[in-house]
């Protein structure tokens, strides 16, 4: 009994307002509106039209999607008014994967960063650490070697290969085509195989750093690619009978979560949602990093922005990273894979034995970090779900001094509720699924 | 009428019977076993799993295995359900599932003038546990029982999930009921008896009603059956991704495994009268060895060969939405099946009086097209209407 009141106490100084969806009449206007999916400012006329909509409590019913639910990806919690099955107002609720990535990156040294970064967004963990990696080299002012270049995006493009093959799946399941879960995640699996051997590990890899990558391509690496580059085209192939030309499909995807150009740009919205919108905006073409100015490629982009421009999209994505890839293996430049510079990259095992500058350097870079000077860099790179950046503080000691990743998965969620309004509750599982959240990404 | 009873009825003819009931009922409970095992084993060769393989030789026990696990898990049941009904709802999907396959006979020799006999201890009689003279009725009639099961229990489980899923049901099964019940009329209307078993002999030396009726009644059967039980791509009524579990979230321990014993078992007797409706049933050549062998295996082979399209579409096909399901049975399926059942009708009278097959053949197709393109009309209005209304509400 004594307990409750520091109890409300606690809730009061930390809770963000209440959570739950409530009944209209208890809602707060510019909630509702938010809730109804009211993306640009509005004029009053507009507002007052949207506002009006109100099909009395009795013929609705709040429902509870999440945050444990089968197509969720994860554990978003959706709140659906609906109307039958009809949806009327969603709202995501989030934080159910919070574990504190960005303020831990605080208390981690430059050269831990990645590998906390890296469990951020696990089904393209590589992208975080390139974020992180090349935000860190912006402020130490430092340029990397070009095979370190090269081999980023050679990880780059396989990742992005494996997130939209498990795309493939989870959108497959989502649906109801079981099969094409099971046919995504062996093709996954394939490229899994590759980053593991290169990398050491299937996900997670802290293969990116500060300074270059941790290790250079294993022997026969370029054997392995290649096999799984002509591996996966006729896999490709095999979907696109499975899944692109099924009337069922097509009638569950197409016109279903349509959004539009201005909608997506007022939302923040990245990737292949906006993409599929027809705006052809692509952080490797439009801001090239890395060295993606010297591949070519083409930037995939969709009329309808429905679930299935953005399916579309995302199949074919798959095939011009394999197209980057190809090119990659042939401009691959010899050379070192990290830069030569001691006080950011740690000596190789063997000279630690021999000299006692290798050794401090050694114990310095391990135990302490490097220091990077003081500053503030954001740099930014495309993420299989869209912009994904990273910005540091910089108060010149070994840690930053503010960590933040700008998720792609977090702000594009902010479409469902727009695109949701209106459709069924089968349409809210495929536009959840076409939006494809890692809520590890958002809720860092 | 089966000959067995010609002779009035005495203690042998009962016990014969009641032998019948007992084959029939451990035949539906092996089927069911060996079902879910060929759909797990069938599905994971599909999709590059090995599937089960621990319980038995290649698996084949793994049903059972998991029968007694369900048997012996904790039996929950929700502080919101109304408990009657509740525990009232499994058994209303059960028991159809038996009682329908009491009417499709597994056996005796339809070729050749064969009467589909068996002998059974000295007494002729039907390879069917009982031939009313409603017959194929009764598949239709318990087909909607079936439906009280899954719509109870939905509703009885005081959760909003299975409501929504238990919604659906009804509404699907009842409009797909529909669809099936013009196809099988169709047939009926070819066979001119309700009974299976004049179905059967009516259709032998591969005189099949599939040909005989034309394919349409068989595809609108095949979809129809397969929505009615709640089969991918018609699965709504449990759609995992949408409702959790559907109509059965709130259930577990053996209450669940009921639901789906009744699932599988309705897969077989859907499958059993496909084949007794459109591919008669046990008929098919004598080979080799006794009369009495063949039509068994005609009759399994033939029912494998729908198992197996059933497991073929959940491995294949995405869910259908619950909006382009209602499209499809009352806008395609409905009218295609009256549309047929209306020109085999007129090509029956018009072969009963004498007329002019061809000039029959134009009208009805000039009528069927006049009919089809009204309807087509009528959608699209209807579809333009609702748009209209749609981008008022929501633009």
């Amino acid at each position: 009994m004594s307990t409750t009141a520091p109890d409300n106490r606690l809730v009061a100084e930390t809770s963000e307002g209440a959570q739950e969806m409530v009944d209209r009449a208890l809602e707060s206007a510019t909630e509702r509106l938010r809730e109804l999916g009211a993306v640009l400012r509005l004029s009053e006329a507009e507002a007052a039209e949207l506002g009006e909509q109100d099909p009395g409590d009795d013929q609705t019913m709040i429902m509870n999607m999440g945050p444990q639910h089968p197509s969720t990806h994860g554990v978003l919690r959706l709140m659906l008014e609906l109307e039958g099955e009809t949806v009327l107002r969603t709202k995501p609720i989030i934080g159910y994967l919070h574990t504190g990535m960005e303020k831990t990156g605080e208390d981690l040294t430059y050269l831990q960063g990645p590998t906390n970064v890296t469990r951020m967004d696990y089904a393209s963990p590589l992208f975080s650490e390139l974020a992180f990696s090349l935000t860190t080299e912006k402020l130490l002012g430092i340029e990397v070697p070009p095979r370190a270049v090269w081999i980023r995006m050679l990880m780059s493009e396989l990742n992005r290969l494996s997130s939209h093959l498990l795309f493939m799946a989870t959108n497959g399941m989502d649906l109801g085509a079981v099969s094409m879960m099971i046919y995504g995640w062996r093709e996954r699996e394939e490229t899994l195989r590759i980053l593991e051997k290169i990398t050491g590990l299937r996900m997670n890899h802290n293969y990116i750093r500060p300074g270059g990558v941790a290790a250079d391509l294993p022997d026969g690496w370029r054997d392995d690619v290649l096999r799984l580059l002509d591996l996966i085209p006729p896999r490709l192939d095999e979907y696109d009978t499975l899944m692109t030309g099924q009337p069922i499909w097509r009638e569950r995807l197409q016109g279903v979560g349509v959004i539009t150009t201005e909608e997506c740009l007022a939302l923040g919205t990245t990737g292949p949602i906006l993409r599929s919108t027809g705006y052809a905006w692509d952080l490797r073409r439009d801001l090239p990093y890395l060295a993606y100015d010297e591949v070519d490629f083409d930037v995939v982009v969709g009329t309808y922005g429905d679930c299935f421009d953005r399916y579309a999209i995302r199949l074919n994505e798959i095939r011009e990273s394999i197209r980057i890839i190809h090119q990659i293996l042939d401009k691959m430049p010899l050379g070192d894979y990290r830069i030569q510079d001691k006080k950011v990259t740690p000596p190789p095992r063997a000279r630690i034995d021999e000299s006692m500058e290798a050794l401090i350097h050694h114990f310095k870079i391990f135990t302490e970090g490097f220091k990077v000077p003081e500053g503030e860099a954001y740099v930014a790179v495309e993420s299989p779900r869209g912009e994904l950046g990273c910005y540091i503080v910089s108060d010149g000691t070994s840690k930053p001094y503010r960590m933040h990743i700008r998720g792609p998965s977090f702000v594009n969620l902010q479409t469902l509720p727009h695109m949701m309004r209106g459709g069924l509750l089968a349409d809210a599982v495929a536009i959840i699924s076409s939006v494809d959240p890692i809520m590890g990404e958002v809720d860092r | 009428m089966d000959p067995l009873f010609n002779d009035g009825v005495d203690l042998a003819i009962v016990l014969i019977v009641v032998f019948k009931v007992v084959l029939t009922f451990a035949f539906l409970m092996v089927a069911v076993m060996f079902m879910v095992w060929f759909e797990r084993k069938l599905i994971s060769d599909m999709q590059n799993r090995i599937g089960p393989n621990r319980a038995g030789p290649w698996g084949l026990l793994q049903t059972l295995a998991d029968g007694i696990k369900l048997f012996f898990k904790e039996d929950s049941k929700p502080d919101q359900a109304d408990l009657t009904v509740f525990k009232l709802a499994p058994y209303l999907s059960l028991v159809p599932a038996f009682l329908t396959f009491a009417i499709v006979p597994v056996a005796g020799n339809f070729m050749d003038g064969g009467d589909g006999t068996i002998e059974l201890f000295g007494h002729t009689t039907y390879a069917q546990l009982a031939d009313p003279p409603i017959g194929i009725l009764l598949a239709l009639a318990m087909s909607s029982v079936a439906v009280y099961g899954v719509m109870l229990a939905g509703w009885s489980s005081g959760s909003k999930y299975p409501l929504l899923g238990s919604v659906r049901a009804s509404a699907q099964m009842v409009s797909y009921e529909a669809a099936l019940g013009l196809s099988v009329a169709t047939i009926v209307l070819l066979a001119g008896s309700l009974s299976t078993h004049t179905i059967v002999s009516e259709q032998t030396n591969y005189q099949w009603n599939l040909w005989a009726a034309g394919f349409v009644p068989f595809v609108l059967f095949l979809i129809a059956a397969t929505a009615e039980l709640n089969r991918p791509p018609f699965d709504l009524v449990e759609a995992e991704q949408e409702l959790v579990g559907g109509f059965h979230t709130e259930y577990s321990s053996i209450r669940f495994a009921l639901f789906f014993l009744a699932e599988f078992m309705n897969t077989v007797t859907m499958s059993a009268i496909i084949v007794t409706l459109f591919f008669g049933g046990p008929a098919g050549p004598i080979l080799v060895g006794p009369e009495w062998l063949w039509p068994p295996i005609w009759f399994f082979t033939k029912l494998g060969v729908f198992l197996f399209v059933f497991v073929w579409f959940r491995a294949t096909l995405p869910r259908f939405r619950y909006d382009q399901l209602m499209d499809l049975g009352w806008k395609l399926l409905i009218p295609l099946a009256l549309g047929w059942l209306l020109l085999i009708g007129a090509f029956r009278i018009a072969r009963d009086q004498d007329w002019n097959l061809a000039l029959v053949l134009a009208i009805a197709v000039v009528v069927l097209l006049v009919a089809a393109s009204l309807l087509n009309g009528a959608i699209a209005a209807a579809r333009r209407r609702r748009e209209e209304t749609e981008t008022e509400a929501f633009s």
